[in-house]
């Protein structure tokens, strides 16, 4: 552990822009979600009445998590359901960042041949992210309370957003031993986070099923219900997992060397299969993993979702209770309508994110040098970029195809499932395009693409709350998706977002033709 | 067609930074081209564009006859590049990487490719991530030696390299050399690597040509240092032009002295009675530390 203290300074010297933007970004969030009810709702019977019909549609429950009570604490609560989702993605990438993305690249051997101990780097990405995580529960607790909220249900909230963090820090721990490279580290750890997303949502809608939820780390923070039960239990049980994590992964880093993995690398074939000989093809190796990893999530999510549909008029049946509310959110239909809109929803932007992971391979390639080699051959710009843009869009519509299809055969009812998660796709499109637009034209700044997609998120979460005007909500293309199943599908909008999507795109791959290899 | 690579005042800048400032290079078809400086100089900048993979903001360049930037894709095919930064993918074996850039680039000699590996004791059948840095630049040097191109453009290609696989990289170089018809243009600052391989060479420093020509050119340019025992008084060494940092003592004088005024240099001192006399030629690293040094200034 010597050496602890000074690594613990270099990791906070190089996340002093990052960390403080997710501290409190995530930290205010609920003080902006109390903010926004409080002007919403002008009586408490308007509040009340919301909780009751939200507590019964599923596709918010599968969106945000199960809602116990109608206080403003608990709505809030409830709202940022998918914030401690979020916080597990900081955490386990600030602690891959520092650990294995380090060892990967050399800078580790560098700094553990001075007097630093075996533990020291894992121990200050852990302590970092750590120490992040109570200062935005900190952060929590101080402005809910603030806000006049119960001061028991704020620390609690408080709680939940630290050991979602510290949770999900000792994922990327792990993650970062097994793995020997910082990109499988990051895919195993955001596998994890997804495992336990899909097996929260399975357990919370469906009442015959809460098994699931008890089995995900981000199923037990939501049994806390702060402001409401507050309870102890899942919170004690999210502070065991994240001790056995750490110690998980302590373990592990002293019984294997210093680069390596625990899977050891094996020797492969002396030349090349008579098709590795195109740019197509090279890409192909490149992507396939991520394909076929990014078509079994969404197979399973689609398997999941598709599962649980059936059960989903029930339980909200049972929860709403009443005619009244059926009838005010459309019918039995309109239910099982309204939460397969929602998970159609949900996948589009998981389907987004690979396909901005994939488009920035590119970039990826360009910051390695492997792109400088490839392009000294005969391969030109255009069809090098378009060899790897063709994988974020066509993969996509491969997982969006396997979910979709895959949740209508479980549900019995494929035309108008599939048909819903199929539409997602020109708005996926259309972030690839911006990811290639990116690329081409500022490329040091590529990595603005997630924050594309972060923006989609969060005006999807908080922009109809926070009554944005339309124009801004219009910026996010799935926005524009049609409501599907239940809604009326008109297909101008998709032609129009594949329009979009291509003139980004094409103007993006224009661009890579005229700039710098590498800049 | 007689030169190779023809570059004129060229220009290169990144932000306020000027990364090549008025750059001259001439490389002839058929020779071994040493391309010298120190880090930072300018020596990838250039190469990269002379590949097209960047584009200059003044002057000309022309390769093999064409325009890099706007026939890159054609000229590519006539050559091949070994990167001073070599990175492969690293789920892809050395194998495969070696038989990839090589059918990019428009095929490859099989026997040629085995040949090249069993010289460089290379295991094909490893990962990119699991080759060590010398290692890497084999796969880089085979895959680009064992096509059948006009043009080696090599950057720093034995800088992680052992001293026997080095021994390696010059014999297989001499061999295209006695070939005739293939030009290398060989960046580096293994001074003796580029003595022993290139008929002609190019030093740079911040971004511009300071010195060109064969070797013996480039000697002559430079000092040869002079120690003499001698048997009577010399008078008027101190006064020829060209005599630098004389010493004497007891009989005995040392110098260094440039090559025109050799001469008159050796006149005085074969008439003050030469008893003993030792004479060093300028090698490289005094001609590369002087136009260094110089730049400090």
């Amino acid at each position: 552990m010597t050496g602890t203290g000074r690594l613990l300074r270099l990791v906070l010297r190089r996340d002093r822009w990052i960390m403080p933007l997710w501290i409190f970004g995530f930290g205010i969030l609920p003080y902006v979600y109390i903010a926004g009810f409080e002007t919403l709702f002008a009586t408490a019977q308007e509040r009340v009445d919301y909780a009751r019909v939200s507590a019964a549609n599923t596709g918010f429950i599968a969106l945000y998590g199960p809602l116990h009570g109608d206080s403003l604490g608990e709505l809030a609560v409830w709202r940022g359901g998918f914030v401690p989702l979020m916080i597990g993605l900081a955490a386990l990438l600030t602690v891959v960042r520092h650990t294995r993305a380090d060892e990967e690249s050399g800078r580790t051997e560098l700094v553990r041949a001075t007097v630093v101990g075996r533990y020291a780097q894992l121990a200050a990405a852990l302590i970092a992210t750590a120490g992040a995580s109570l200062l935005m529960g900190l952060v929590v607790a101080g402005t809910m309370i603030g806000a006049g909220q119960p001061v028991a249900g704020s620390i609690a909230l408080g709680v939940v957003f630290m050991l979602s963090g510290w949770m999900f820090a000792g994922v990327g721990a792990i993650a970062a031993q097994l793995t020997s490279s910082a990109r499988s580290a990051r895919t195993l750890g955001v596998v994890a986070l997804g495992v336990s997303f899909v097996l929260r949502l399975g357990g919370d809608v469906s009442d015959d099923r809460e098994f699931l939820a008890w089995l995900s780390p981000i199923g037990w923070v939501h049994r806390v219900f702060p402001y409401g039960e507050n309870n102890g239990g899942p919170a004690v049980l999210a502070l065991v997992f994240a001790i056995v994590t750490v110690g998980v992964s302590a373990y592990l880093l002293a019984h294997r060397d210093m680069g390596a993995g625990l899977l050891a690398s094996r020797l492969g074939p002396a030349t090349a299969a008579a098709s590795l000989g195109s740019p197509l093809a090279l890409a192909w190796r490149l992507h396939r993993g991520l394909l076929f990893g990014w078509t079994a999530g969404f197979a399973a999510l689609g398997l999941v979702f598709g599962g649980v549909g059936s059960s989903v008029v029930q339980l909200a049946a049972d929860s709403g209770g009443v005619d009244e509310v059926f009838s005010r959110i459309g019918g039995s239909g309109a239910v099982t309508d309204a939460y397969f809109a929602t998970t159609a929803a949900v996948c589009g932007l998981i389907a987004a994110c690979y396909a901005v992971q994939a488009a920035l391979r590119m970039r990826d390639e360009e910051q390695s040098g492997h792109a400088e080699a490839v392009l000294s051959t005969s391969v030109g710009r255009f069809t090098w970029g378009a060899s790897h843009l063709i994988f974020a869009l066509l993969g996509p519509a491969v997982a969006l195809l396997a979910q979709g299809l895959l949740a209508g055969v479980v549900h019995g009812t494929v035309g108008p499932v599939l048909a819903a998660s199929l539409a997602q796709l020109p708005a996926v499109w259309v972030l690839a395009g911006v990811t290639m637009l990116l690329v081409g034209t500022w490329p040091k700044m590529a990595s603005l693409a997630w924050g594309a997609i972060a923006a989609c998120v969060l005006l999807l979460l908080v922009g109809s709350l926070l009554e944005f005007d339309q124009w801004v909500l219009d910026l996010s293309p799935f926005t524009h998706v049609p409501h599907l199943p239940g809604g009326t599908f008109t297909p101008l909008p998709l032609v129009l977002l594949t329009a979009v999507a291509a003139a980004f795109g094409g103007v993006g791959l224009l661009a890579l033709r005229r700039r710098d290899v590498p800049r | 067609m007689t030169e190779a690579i023809d570059v004129e005042g060229l220009v290169k800048r990144f932000g306020a930074v000027t990364a090549l400032d008025q750059l001259d290079l001439r490389v002839r078809t058929g020779e071994v081209h040493g391309f010298l400086g120190p880090n930072g100089a300018g020596k990838t900048t250039t190469i990269r564009v002379l590949l097209g993979l960047m584009r200059a903001d003044g002057g000309t360049a022309r390769l093999l006859g064409g325009d890099p930037w706007a026939d890159a894709t054609a000229l590519h095919r006539r050559l091949a590049y070994v990167p001073g930064d070599v990175t492969f993918w690293p789920q892809l074996t050395g194998g495969e990487v070696i038989d990839l850039l090589g059918r990019l680039r428009g095929g490859l000699d099989p026997k040629r490719r085995d040949a090249l590996i069993e010289r460089f004791e290379l295991d094909p059948r490893k990962k990119g991530r699991t080759y060590s840095k010398g290692n890497r630049q084999k796969v880089a040097l085979v895959a680009a030696l064992s096509s059948d191109v006009e043009l080696l453009v090599l950057d720093e290609p034995t800088s992680g390299l052992d001293p026997l696989m080095e021994e390696v990289f010059r014999e297989v170089i001499l061999e295209e050399k006695r070939r005739g018809d293939r030009t290398v243009l060989l960046s580096s600052h293994i001074l003796s690597e580029v003595e022993a391989l290139c008929d002609r060479l190019t030093i740079i420093r911040a971004g511009r040509a300071v010195e060109t020509g064969t070797l013996a050119d480039l000697r002559h340019l430079t000092r040869t240092t002079i120690r003499a025992e001698l048997t009577g008084p010399v008078n008027g060494l101190a006064s020829i032009t060209g005599v630098h940092g004389l010493t004497s003592e007891d009989g005995r004088v040392a110098f260094d002295v440039d090559a025109d005024a050799l001469e008159p240099a050796l006149k005085t001192l074969v008439a003050a009675g030469v008893r003993s006399l030792i004479s060093q030629p300028p090698s490289l690293e005094e001609l590369f530390l002087r136009h260094y040094t110089k730049s400090e200034k």
